[in-house]
């Protein structure tokens, strides 16, 4: 392509072509790499920090609280957005556009305002402990913060618009003629979902769970302000390991972990599904 | 194993408007018929509220006498091909054609059988490991056919289902669903607007047009004998003539159009007009006959040939007459003078040869 160009004109383009490159390895890649390089340098050379991995019970119960969170979070999610792609996709005309709309609506509050409007809703002189006291259901204020249940109601609420587009988009795709035809054929509206849609749906949910499940994994603000220090997530472990005790090397180990996971997930991903027309390139 | 289906004042609307609007039918039981209309008619609606995919907002259906209105479609157990063919992509045409044998719980070994012999009859066999995609439309078509007749349903209804495909495979199918009815003895519903097609496949068709079922009857009785404007044009051509009634003789009718005057039998059935009245006459164009004379005809008019069109078995030809321009069909074969542009002639008919219409435009 470029071979066939005139020298002015294929000069222009290699500008065009290198400057985000060395744009994007000065900014992102070489920085990127010293953490890397932290990680195995400080507080001495070595795999010292990543031994931490298996021996430090703090580490461990912050990896397991990730996982389990994500997990949780990614399957709520995926649950919810789902039956809102259904509807979006299968109610008629507008009805159908206000469900999209109130999906996109969500995406466009900052994540900082959901994380506040939940902390106003659910602590423990929020709007919903006084309405349920002031009704006589309670008599203490509810725990509904601070712990995992605000880190998760707070993180599937951020989630679900990045669960329902894909399986949106996917659902669109299947012709709405095929549960009626199973109908026709003998099988209950139940059999003929399970049988035909949700394995036509399948790689939609696929595309939409790794989204979420990754996006979840390095989530800051929403665990940081919801779980207000009692339920820690690996982000929010790495900001204080680096910004506050200053212990760099585990910060940056942690960071290498996650990333490293992150890529091992795609990988294994990659056996399934196209990523490829997972992340919309193809 | 076949059923008859009977609507009873049928009324569907969506926010208001009628799709189908107080229409009652009979198919008597492995009976091929034919709802055909245009786009829009309210024909598939009709076959969708006899699949059970959507309800009647008023009125009862029957199958063999009872009641099945509220029944949902996978009780009805309705054969159904679908516009579209509606196959199952994740699944192999085998698994496609075992679907609805798994779900009534039959074993793995009747149901190798009994895809072996579908696939068979539908001339497919040794593409059972296919997917859909990989097949043609014709072939995609005859899956569709065997899924639907594979677990011997009452009924088989098809919805526009040989549309999507070219006229050779289409007229080649067409055959095929014949033989597959004749087989069967199962009664097919078959929705379609393509008039062709529902002239050479159906025993008896119903004529829907928006929302009601305007004249029903055997193909050839609704193509000699249509009752309004819109069927005569729809099922085959048709030559329009606006007239006046002059004079009433017994059956009977004598107008005038075109300052000329012409005779025609208005049968019982025939919209009554009064001496004075406008009168709408329908005349296919194959009955017209081309001559230098009249040659004993209870009708003529002289014309002027201005387009020819060979079509192979036959001549279509326009003529201006004082009439308006007709249209005239001839067939080629029998050494009849190549008709030509510009030529001169008199176009005849007899008294019966064309019908009274009411004018439903």
């Amino acid at each position: 392509m470029i071979a066939d160009l005139d020298p002015r004109t294929r000069a222009v383009y290699l500008v065009l072509l290198v400057a985000p490159l060395v744009l994007l390895a000065g900014l992102y890649l070489y920085p990127l790499s010293r953490v890397l390089w932290l990680s195995v340098t400080v507080p001495t050379p070595g795999f010292g920090n990543f031994e931490r991995l298996f021996t430090s019970d703090a580490v461990q119960r912050i990896l397991w609280t990730t996982g389990k969170l994500c997990v949780l979070t990614t399957a709520l999610a995926l649950l919810i957005g789902y039956a809102i792609a259904y509807a979006a996709v299968h109610l008629p005309g507008w009805r159908g556009e206000l469900f999209l709309f109130f999906v996109l609506l969500s995406f466009w509050l900052s994540v900082l305002v959901r994380a506040f409007a939940w902390l106003t809703l659910l602590q423990s002189r929020g709007l919903v402990n006084t309405a349920l006291m002031q009704l006589g259901a309670i008599d203490a204020p509810l725990p509904l913060i601070r712990n995992e249940f605000g880190v998760v109601l707070g993180m599937v609420h951020y989630m679900i618009p990045y669960a329902a587009l894909p399986l949106y988009a996917n659902m669109r795709g299947i012709d709405p003629r095929l549960v009626p035809a199973a109908r026709g054929l003998g099988a209950g509206p139940v059999r003929a979902f399970l049988r035909v849609y949700l394995p036509m749906s399948l790689p939609g949910l696929i595309s939409a769970g790794i989204l979420t499940f990754i996006f979840s994994l390095g989530f800051y603000v929403t665990p940081a302000l919801l779980g207000g220090g009692k339920t820690i997530m690996i982000a929010e472990y790495i900001a204080v390991q680096i910004n506050d005790t200053l212990n760099w090397g585990l910060g940056s180990m942690l960071a290498t972990t996650l990333l490293l996971a992150i890529f091992v997930l795609l990988a294994l991903m990659a056996f399934f599904v196209d990523l490829r027309k997972v992340f919309g390139v193809k | 194993m076949t059923a008859s289906i009977v609507l009873d004042r049928v009324t569907k609307t969506y926010g208001g408007a009628p799709a189908v609007d107080d229409v009652s039918l009979e198919i008597g039981a492995g009976r091929f018929v034919t709802l055909l209309g245009p786009s829009g008619s309210g024909k598939t609606t009709l076959l969708m509220m006899i699949a059970g995919f959507v309800r009647p907002t008023a009125g009862r259906i029957l199958a063999d006498g009872r009641d099945i209105t509220a029944e949902p479609p996978e009780r009805r157990a309705f054969g159904m091909v679908f516009q579209g063919y509606a196959l199952f992509p994740n699944m192999t045409v085998a698994e496609n054609l075992a679907f609805p044998l798994t779900l009534r719980g039959r074993s793995k070994a009747a149901i190798a059988q009994d895809v072996a012999r579908m696939l068979d009859i539908v001339h497919l066999s040794g593409l059972g490991g296919r997917y859909p995609r990989e097949l043609s439309g014709g072939q995609q078509q005859r899956v569709a056919l065997a899924r639907a007749l594979i677990f011997n349903p009452r009924v088989l209804l098809l919805d526009e289902s040989l549309s999507a495909l070219d006229k050779n495979l289409r007229a080649g199918l067409q055959e095929e669903l014949r033989d597959l009815h004749a087989r069967l003895g199962t009664t097919f519903v078959f929705v379609t607007h393509d008039q062709e097609e529902a002239l050479s496949m159906s025993d008896e068709i119903f004529i829907v047009n928006k929302g009601r079922i305007v004249q029903s009857g055997s193909p050839k009785a609704l193509y000699d004998r249509p009752r309004t404007r819109f069927v005569a044009g729809f099922l085959g051509r048709t030559n329009f003539v606006d007239g006046t009634v002059t004079a009433r003789d017994g059956e009977t009718l004598v107008y005038s159009a075109g300052g000329l005057s012409f005779r025609q039998r208005a049968r019982d059935d025939a919209p009554a007009v009064a001496v004075g009245q406008p009168v709408l006459i329908g005349l296919r164009p194959e009955t017209l006959r081309l001559g230098e004379a009249a040659g004993g005809a209870a009708n003529s008019v002289p014309g002027t040939i201005d387009l020819v069109t060979y079509e192979g078995a036959d001549y279509h030809v326009r003529a201006t007459t004082p009439l308006g321009p007709l249209q005239a069909i001839v067939a080629s074969g029998n050494g009849t003078p190549v008709p030509a542009r510009g030529d001169r002639l008199t176009l005849a008919w007899g008294e019966d040869a064309a019908v009274v219409l009411a004018d439903d435009r």
